[in-house]
């Protein structure tokens, strides 16, 4: 007999949230640059990177997604001049805060990608796809009621 | 503490009487002995049923945001700790400090009644402390019991005894500060593997029945609007299954009052669940003193909180492992 199931190799859902200014520029760059980043990265637009809040990374988690990165400019570039630095502060705590709740470190990442950083956009996308693959899917931060009207 | 409840209550009533103050804020009888309930009186006679003991736990800070916005003076009890609440609260422009006069009482540690019950008193009809030792009458005979045993899980690792604001005093007794570390819980949580956090809280937190109870006694959590609330969120109330899934509540939760928590501990001691709630605030606590400096919410009524200020050499989110730069 024939095994029937076949396993199916996973792939992996990413949520990216870039920045207006420097890296959703970055990843049209990388586009129009003919840079390849892997299909499965989502991106959502967002005005800064300080506009996210941790509750889009949890609900990103809990609607699917295995993995989280958020990308915006470099410090010290920030198109509102300081947006960058309170994202920094409260990533660093609430990736932290995760990890204390058993939910895997890398699972979650910052990246500062410039609107001139195509390559890097690229490089930085294939990279994360590649760690989360490995890592695996994300079982601890699903939530059936967040599920439900799929 | 009985000479201590005459004091406030002579005082409250002199407040009262004299017009100074519109109503007092303190604790009344409640159905039991060791349920006295947060209260507002009015006049004199309202005091009647004025107490102090043991069991008045409760943080009052909170009723602040409605009452002082009333007409008149308000008069508020409040203990060491629930002054860092308080300070919080004028910080954040929650309450109207004008409108206030606050009376700092004073605290030797509240007891908890889940413990003394576990001594095997049940029905408790009243408690003397004398020092480390307290006396306790209940239904069911008599007995006494090590304070230390019995104390609240906030009182065990008390921030100290002193009062960060007032206006007037009422203290008989010296106080003592609590004799625990109040991290040693979260670095014990540290020192474990991922699995076996993960496992840890999802065993905590699956017992949650999104009562929203710690949510509601938060001083720190006062938005008119919680996100919470929404019922179209699809996470306003409990989950119909109990993997692991209050975990955005109590992680968003933990996380918008970071950098605001004053370690009051009122979250775990009203959680009918008893999970231990105060786990996820200090580990914010911990890892903003750790990446940020020491900082303890409530200390003064200005400047800036940890998450509304940076600087340029901040650490790298990436980087961050456990609250340290790895």
């Amino acid at each position: 007999m024939q095994n029937v199931t076949e396993k199916k190799e996973f792939t992996p859902n990413i949520v990216a949230f870039c920045c207006n200014w420097c890296s959703y520029a970055g990843a049209d760059l990388a586009g129009s640059s003919r840079l390849s980043y892997p299909a499965n990265v989502k991106i959502i637009r967002v005005p800064c990177s300080c506009r996210v809040n941790p509750s889009f990374i949890l609900k990103a988690y809990q609607q699917g997604a295995d993995g989280v990165i958020l990308c915006g400019c470099h410090p010290g570039d920030c198109h509102y001049v300081t947006g960058n630095y309170y994202t920094r502060r409260r990533m660093s705590l609430l990736f932290s805060f995760l990890n204390y709740m058993g939910i895997e470190k890398e699972r979650t990442r910052v990246e500062w990608v410039s609107a001139a950083e195509g390559a890097r956009f690229s490089a930085v996308m294939n990279d994360f796809v590649q760690k989360i693959t490995e890592l695996g899917e994300n079982k601890r931060l699903t939530d059936l009621r967040v599920k439900e009207g799929e | 503490m009985r000479d201590v409840e005459l004091k406030m209550k002579e005082r409250a009533s002199e407040l009262l009487k004299s017009g100074e103050v519109a109503r007092v804020i303190g604790w009344k009888k409640g159905e039991f002995y060791h349920d006295p309930q947060p209260a507002s009186f009015e006049s004199v006679e309202e005091l009647n049923a004025f107490v102090y003991n043991g069991f008045c736990g409760a943080n009052l800070s909170k009723y602040l945001i409605q009452m002082s916005k009333k007409e008149g003076k308000t008069a508020i009890f409040l203990k060491p700790c629930d002054s860092y609440s308080f300070n919080q609260l004028v910080k954040e422009h929650r309450i109207v400090r004008e409108n206030i006069h606050v009376i700092a009482i004073e605290c030797q540690g509240k007891l908890d009644i889940e413990k003394i019950k576990a001594k095997g008193f049940d029905f408790v009809t009243e408690v003397e402390e004398n020092g480390d030792e307290i006396a306790v009458a209940s239904l069911y005979g008599n007995g006494a019991v090590q304070k230390d045993e019995v104390l609240l899980g906030k009182c065990e690792t008390c921030k100290g005894k002193v009062h960060q604001v007032k206006d007037e005093e009422i203290i008989l007794h010296e106080m003592q500060a609590g004799k625990k570390n109040r991290f040693e819980e979260v670095e014990k949580l540290e020192a474990m593997t991922e699995d076996e956090r993960f496992a840890f809280w999802r065993e905590q937190l699956q017992k949650c029945i999104r009562c929203n109870a710690c949510r509601n006694v938060c001083p720190a959590c006062s938005c008119l609007k919680c996100v919470f609330d929404n019922p179209a969120s699809g996470i306003a109330a409990k989950a119909n299954d109990d993997k692991f899934e209050e975990q955005l509540f109590h992680i968003i939760r933990a996380f918008h009052v970071s950098g605001r928590c004053t370690d009051c501990g009122e979250c775990s001691r009203v959680c009918p669940q008893n999970i231990p709630l105060h786990l996820l605030n200090r580990k914010f606590i911990k890892d903003i003193d750790g990446l940020y400096g020491e900082y303890q919410a409530g200390e003064t009524a200005e400047g800036k909180t940890p998450l509304t200020s940076y600087t340029e050499g901040d650490a790298e989110p990436n980087d961050v492992v456990n609250g340290e730069v790895r």
